[in-house]
Parts: structure tokens; C-alpha cells; sequence
């Protein structure tokens, strides 16, 4: 094992790429050294991935948080208001309930914000990077589409109980066909509505088929006009040379409370659930007080650990066993000169139990023997 | 290649003929033999056998890509994954069962015998009732008789160990019945493969129904 670029943890080096991809399309790096408030988190609760948050007592006595996510903090220190656009990024630790585990874990996350007036550029320049950032990772990856505008449309529509609404939501994110035509009938939903309904249960057909299909199932102006957001974006995308790995989705569109525009799911080949997500989230900005707009996502590099195929067949290269009569300076030199050498070495008084090494060396009296 | 997880016993057996008259056969599956992996290369699929509370794990952590789960799995343990299809087989009730002459006394506490622990507690905080789980690993029904709980949340399937032990069907809480599930990634990178057996799988029901 020499010690390259390959032999660094996977999550380490795809955080590298990734911070310098966004600085090269000009955003600048959000380092969050305080904490925040228990209370920004709690407002916002059904925005952050999973509940649960750490929470100290501040020495004035205010409860505080160990950030669970960086997003609203992100939008907390932003100025408000302003003409332009304010882009940044972000490579943070975050803590909250592990998916796997159910415990807190502390866990890597990269991603990044644009707030202010957003038009078409920003968005698709948004969806560009997480397709760059997916293939930071992978070479064979999926980025799915969603509107959020056309599903609350859709759902607005229904005279349901909110209860019905909930369940429908659910079914389109398992993409539960016979459980949309059952909700139907039990709700007595008209026939043009379900229509629309089960097209969103769909989805492997290719991105232009699943554009057309939305498009003839689109009821009223709100979704006519997020078709064209989703089909425009993908245009813009599939120009640039992106088509093929960008989808439209909508078991992706989970949170209307807090999206309010295009949403994204990022998949990577090898890695059984989502590792990007994000989307526009003016809901939440006004939520916050905020009269900007607001697009964003973040990459979840827990999940890239089983993609570490890196296997390390010894602990060390070298294992440099030292006798009681050699000297310190002697020892390090030895061990200066394999490590100069590109390998790695472990130096120690005797062999040490249940690790594997290349091959060992002993020093004796000052001399090296192999 | 789409790899089928499929559950142990009587379940998976009817649900491979389905797969099979879908136009997925392995042949070699139906042989007697202590092999867990039967392939097809023409077809395009591969099959294993697991215990049936494991089908969603296998399919959830992507060592499946579809598989064949009870609803009652699905609802209780609420793996990440897509609900394809139903494929109307295995069909029975999730419900609530109590002696005979059981009357709810809303000023206790209820105690609640189950194996579903967390459809149990969804069920009853919908219905902001409060309630003690008693978690059980089999006969269920012995609770109540017991006098170690009031009520039972349990599959039914005709009643008929209920009756014969003086118990009843109080309320339904869902229809259960097996399904075709699949994994998120699986469904990105295999998507037409698992769509167009999806079809076939669904034509074959609706024609059997």
C-alpha cells in the first residue's frame, strides 16, 4: 500500500472535490463556528432530516443546539433583501439520528445555497452542480426531478380531507399505483384527477416520456407553468451534455411544507439510498421571515462508505521490530527512510497481535536486518 | 439481471408461479436442494429464499432488488422502499381482537398483546387512546384469556382461532396482503428491467383475479 490519492478515505477526498467544484463556480465557503439556538431548529422541525437534536445550556443559560443542519442557519446570517444573489458553501459536521443505527452520529455534509433573486441561470446551475457532484462520486448516477408546485396543485384540487392528502402523498412516494386507484375510489376523486395522480407514480420511462405525460395530465395554469420549469431545466441540462442521467420523479417531492418550486434527489450507483437532496425552498425562507428566494442542496457522505473499495490488505507496508539495545535516533531514521520511500511503516518493540504487514524488519544493535 | 428475494414457505412458493407465469421461470428453484440462489441468465433474473420479515431489509440495503413482503412487514417496520404492486395473495386483516364480551374502559389505561408493536401504537395515538404494548413473540391470543392484556393487535385470517377461543374481531385496523416491492437505487439503475416485470407481474394477477 503506498500512501496516493486512492488510499484516502472515500467521503475525505469526494469533500475536496466537491468544495472546489463550488468555489469554482463562485461560491464562498459558510463556516459555522458558533451554535445556534434550540429554537431555530425547533420552528423549522419538519424541515431537518431526522428528529431528535442535541441540546445544552449555554452559559447565560439559553438552550442551545449542536447543529443537526446547516441550511437554517445558512438562511438565519444571510442578509435579506438585497439585488443579486448570495452563493454559498458549505463543509460541516452534522449531529443527529443515523438512518442505520438510530443513534446519534456525527455525521460529514457538504452542500450549498443560493439565496436571493433567482431566475432560470440559478436554477440550472443549481441542478448542474448536484449532477457534478453525484459524478464526483460515481461515474454511473441518477439526479431526479420533481415540482413541488404541480403536486400541491394537484392536491389543492381534491375536495379530501387533509387525511386523504397525506395518504396520497405517501402513495406517490412508494409509487403505489394500486394504492392511488384504491384512494381514489374510496374518495370518490374524479377520473381526470386520478389520471394525473397515477401518471406521478411513474417514473422509469425516461425523462422527455415522463415530461410529455405530465404535460397532457396537467390541470389549470400552477401546473402547466411547473412542466415547463421541469422542462426547460432538463433542456438546459440535456444541452449540456447531462441529459442522460437527470429523471423526472415524483416520489422525490417528499416536504411541500418547506419546498416550494423544483426538487432533487441525487443516486449513485452501488449506494441504496438517496445521497443528495435538495431543492427551492421559498416556503421556508418565508417561514424565516425572509422575502428572498432560496435554492440549495446537500450531499450526505455517510452514505459513501460502503462505496470504499479500497481494500486494505495489511495495517502497515513495513512492521520495524526494534531490539531493547537500539537507539531511538537509530530507529527513527530507519523508519524516516521506508516512509520516504512511499510505504508505510509501523515501528515497534514486538510484533503486535491480530495485524497483518508486508513484511517485517528487525533492528539489532543499531543494524537493520530484513 | 434483477435479483428477486422471495419469502421462505407457501408464500413464496404461489409467489414464484406468479413471477414464473410473468415470463420469470427458474426451474431449478422447485428442485428439493439446500441451495438459497437459483438463477435464470435467460430471463434475467435471479431468486433467493429469506425468512419473510427479512425480504424488506434484503430489498431496503440494496442485496435485493425486488422482492415479495407482506403488508404487515411494510406497515410495521416502514423500510425505504417502493410498494410496486399487490399481488393479491396471502390476503388477511390487521385487527384488533378482544373476549367476547369486552368493553373498552376509556378511564385505564388499555393494554395491548402484540407482535406489531409500532402499528399497534400508530393505530391507537390516531385515535389519542392510551395504551401499554406488550410485545409477544406468538400465541397472541392467549393474552387476553390470561387477563395479561385487554386486547390483541394480531393478523386474522378466517377468525377461526379466535371462535374457538371465545374471542372477537373488534375493529379492522388494515387489509393486508403480499406485495412486490423494490429498492430506491435499484429502481434508478435498473428501472426499465423492474418496470416492465412490474407489468407482467400485475397482468398476471389481474388475470387471475
Amino acid at each position: 500500500m503506498t500512501l496516493s490519492e486512492d488510499a484516502r478515505r472515500m467521503d475525505e477526498r469526494v469533500a475536496r472535490q466537491l468544495c472546489g467544484l463550488y468555489r469554482r463556480y463562485g461560491y464562498s465557503r459558510y463556516k459555522m463556528s458558533k451554535f445556534e439556538e434550540y429554537d431555530l431548529y425547533a420552528r423549522c422541525k419538519d424541515f431537518l432530516v431526522s428528529e431528535g437534536v442535541i441540546t445544552f445550556t449555554d452559559t447565560n443559560g439559553r438552550l442551545m443546539a449542536l447543529k443537526p443542519d446547516v441550511t437554517l442557519s445558512i438562511v438565519r446570517n444571510t442578509r435579506d433583501g438585497q439585488s443579486g444573489v448570495q452563493k454559498v458553501y458549505y463543509n460541516e459536521n452534522v449531529y443527529r439520528v443515523s438512518r442505520g443505527t438510530n443513534a446519534y452520529k456525527e455525521i460529514a455534509q457538504v452542500g450549498l445555497e443560493c439565496i436571493g433573486e433567482l431566475g432560470m441561470y440559478e436554477m440550472c446551475e443549481a441542478v448542474m452542480l448536484a449532477v457534478r457532484s453525484l459524478k464526483c462520486i460515481r461515474e454511473n448516477v441518477v439526479l431526479d426531478l420533481a415540482h413541488v408546485g404541480y403536486l400541491s396543485a394537484l392536491m389543492e384540487e381534491m375536495e379530501v380531507p387533509d387525511q386523504a392528502r397525506e395518504e396520497m402523498m405517501r402513495a406517490i412516494g412508494r409509487k403505489s399505483l394500486h394504492e392511488i386507484v384504491e384512494l381514489c375510489r374510496r374518495y370518490d376523486v374524479s377520473p381526470g384527477t386520478q389520471s394525473a395522480l397515477e401518471v406521478l407514480s411513474r417514473g422509469a420511462c425516461g425523462a422527455e416520456e415522463s415530461l410529455e405525460a405530465l404535460r397532457r395530465a396537467a390541470r389549470g395554469r400552477k401546473m402547466t407553468a411547473a412542466v415547463a420549469e421541469l422542462a426547460q431545466i432538463y433542456r438546459v441540462l440535456a444541452e449540456n451534455g447531462m441529459g442522460d442521467c437527470v429523471n423526472v420523479d415524483f416520489s422525490v417531492a417528499g416536504n411541500m411544507k418547506y419546498y416550494s418550486g423544483v426538487v432533487f434527489q441525487g443516486f449513485v450507483e452501488g449506494v441504496p439510498d438517496s445521497v443528495l437532496s435538495g431543492g427551492r425552498y421559498d416556503k421556508l425562507m418565508a417561514k424565516m421571515g425572509r422575502k428572498s428566494a432560496a435554492v440549495g442542496f446537500a450531499v450526505y457522505l455517510d452514505m459513501l462508505e460502503r462505496l470504499d473499495e479500497s481494500h486494505r490488505a495489511y495495517d502497515a507496508d513495513v512492521c520495524l521490530l526494534y531490539g531493547e539495545d537500539v537507539p531511538p535516533s537509530s530507529v527513527l531514521r530507519r523508519a524516516d527512510a521506508i516512509a520516504a520511500a512511499g510505504e508505510t511503516v509501523l515501528a515497534a518493540r514486538s510484533l503486535p497481535e491480530g495485524m497483518r504487514f508486508g513484511r517485517v524488519e528487525r533492528m539489532e544493535g543499531g543494524e537493520a536486518r530484513g | 439481471m434483477v435479483n428477486v428475494a422471495l419469502p421462505k414457505g407457501r408464500l413464496g412458493e404461489k409467489a414464484y408461479r406468479v413471477f414464473e407465469k410473468a415470463g420469470y421461470s427458474c426451474p431449478s428453484i422447485l428442485e428439493p436442494s439446500r441451495k438459497l440462489i437459483f438463477e435464470n441468465t435467460a430471463a434475467g433474473v435471479r431468486y433467493f429464499w429469506v425468512k419473510p420479515s427479512d425480504v424488506a431489509i434484503y430489498v431496503e440495503r440494496g442485496a435485493a432488488d425486488v422482492g415479495v413482503a407482506g403488508k404487515d412487514i411494510l406497515l410495521e417496520y416502514a423500510p425505504e422502499v417502493y410498494e410496486l404492486a399487490d399481488l393479491a395473495m396471502g390476503k388477511c386483516r390487521m385487527a384488533v381482537a378482544a373476549k367476547k364480551d369486552f368493553r373498552d374502559d376509556t378511564e385505564k389505561t388499555l393494554r395491548v398483546a402484540t407482535k406489531f408493536g409500532n402499528i399497534a401504537r400508530e393505530f391507537y395515538a390516531g385515535k389519542g387512546r392510551d395504551i401499554d404494548i406488550i410485545r409477544l413473540n406468538g400465541s397472541i391470543e392467549l393474552a387476553p384469556i390470561l387477563g395479561l392484556s385487554d386486547v390483541i393487535v394480531d393478523i386474522v385470517e378466517t377468525g377461526a382461532t379466535l371462535k374457538e377461543n371465545d374471542l372477537a374481531v373488534v375493529e379492522e385496523i388494515a387489509a393486508i396482503s403480499a406485495r412486490l416491492i423494490a429498492g430506491k437505487a435499484a429502481y434508478r439503475f435498473k428501472g426499465m428491467e423492474i418496470e416492465n416485470m412490474c407489468r407482467a407481474i400485475a397482468a398476471v394477477v389481474e388475470e387471475q383475479a
